[in-house]
């Protein structure tokens, strides 16, 4: 806990990668994935109150963050459910909101070692952060890192839903607690972590277009895919020195 | 009961699915050098989606509300160098004040 605190923070690792550093373990994915666990409690927590208070008692939302793994997802799923939708209604959102994985799957795809079920499996631990955190910077991912990153995130989700469910509704409406803000914050970390450089600045400004334009119009999840369509930002010739050192001829 | 267990059944699949489909179906694909350039970007196009949505949409709808005020108190803390989980409270203290105030108002 208390070496864990010092350079896993916000700042970003992936500049140093290719330096002479050792190649990550999965203790160093374990490390880097504690400060992301302790961030998913309240989330969790929120989880289990929720499910709680929508009747689905104290087992069923341990047993849906343990299947499933996605605060999304569950709460896309719960949600719409809440409101008097169909179950198809809520497996629908629930996939769409998840549809995210599926280009993170590619990207991350030379990362996983084995045949195919094994790879299926290893895939499991895509999870945002984890994703973010074992990403080399250079378009390859770190398979160890994103493994032991979401080691910790999936034991902290399992335990808070389970906290926020035995306490459920002797709290009432969570949203006095600024729970709504959490997810937010999150994932501006991250992104904090990410932007390191005027390309990648770019890139999230053209993502927040796109996002904001095609939210009205397009199905919640939809515009989180279309949004990676920003990355193509890197077929523009390089404006800026570029902190990954690939070298990239411009043209021919 | 059983509808509960459905639902959980169903979306776990999808989620499974869904996280699995790509490294199935390839045993990684070669990416070009432009390619992976592409890829490396993703992460900075997906977080800002994300903090997007989570922020100022409901549904499909752009919503203005205590979650914006939250964000911008964790941009504050951010900029301090505050650890990831002071930024997650920080954030959470500033929507829940906004709560507060909006019940005392309303």
């Amino acid at each position: 806990m208390g070496r864990s605190g010092r350079d896993d923070g916000d700042t970003p690792d992936a500049d140093f990668a290719d330096s002479k550093k050792p190649d990550p373990t999965y203790a160093d994915g374990m490390r880097k994935g504690l400060p992301v666990a302790l961030a998913l409690i309240p989330i969790g927590l929120t989880f289990g109150v929720l499910g709680r208070l929508d009747g689905l008692g104290t087992i069923a939302p341990v047993a849906f963050s343990a299947l499933t793994f996605s605060a999304s997802a569950q709460f896309a799923a719960t949600g719409v459910v809440a409101v008097g939708g169909s179950i198809a209604a809520a497996v629908v959102s629930a996939g769409l909101l998840n549809s995210r994985f599926v280009p993170m799957g590619v990207a991350a795809s030379s990362a996983f070692t084995g045949g195919r079920l094994r790879r299926a499996v290893q895939a499991q631990a895509l999870a945002d952060a984890s994703w973010v955190l074992a990403s080399r910077g250079d378009g390859t991912f770190d398979r160890k890192l994103l493994i032991g990153a979401t080691v910790p995130q999936y034991v902290s989700w399992i335990a808070a839903t389970w906290a926020g469910a035995i306490v459920g509704s002797q709290i009432g409406d969570p949203s006095r607690f600024g729970i709504d803000a959490v997810f937010p914050a999150f994932f501006l970390a991250l992104l904090a972590g990410e932007v390191r450089d005027l390309r990648r600045f770019q890139v999230a400004l053209v993502a927040a277009a796109i996002t904001l334009a095609l939210v009205p119009v397009l199905p919640p999840g939809i515009p989180l895919v279309a949004a990676c369509a920003a990355s193509l930002l890197a077929f523009l010739p390089p404006s800026a020195p570029r902190s990954d050192g690939s070298p990239r001829p411009a043209e021919s | 009961m059983s509808r509960t267990w459905l639902l959980i059944a169903a979306v776990s699949v999808i989620s499974f699915a869904l996280k699995a489909a790509a490294p199935m179906i390839s045993r990684g694909w070669e990416l070009s050098g432009r390619t992976l350039a592409v890829v490396a970007l993703m992460p900075a196009a997906l977080l800002t989606a994300l903090v997007l949505t989570e922020t100022v949409t409901t549904g499909q709808h752009i919503v203005v509300d205590a979650r914006l005020g939250g964000l911008t108190a964790a941009a504050v803390a951010l900029r301090l160098r505050a650890p990831m989980i002071v930024v997650v409270v920080v954030a959470a203290a500033a929507s829940a004040a906004i709560h507060a105030i909006a019940g005392q108002l309303g």
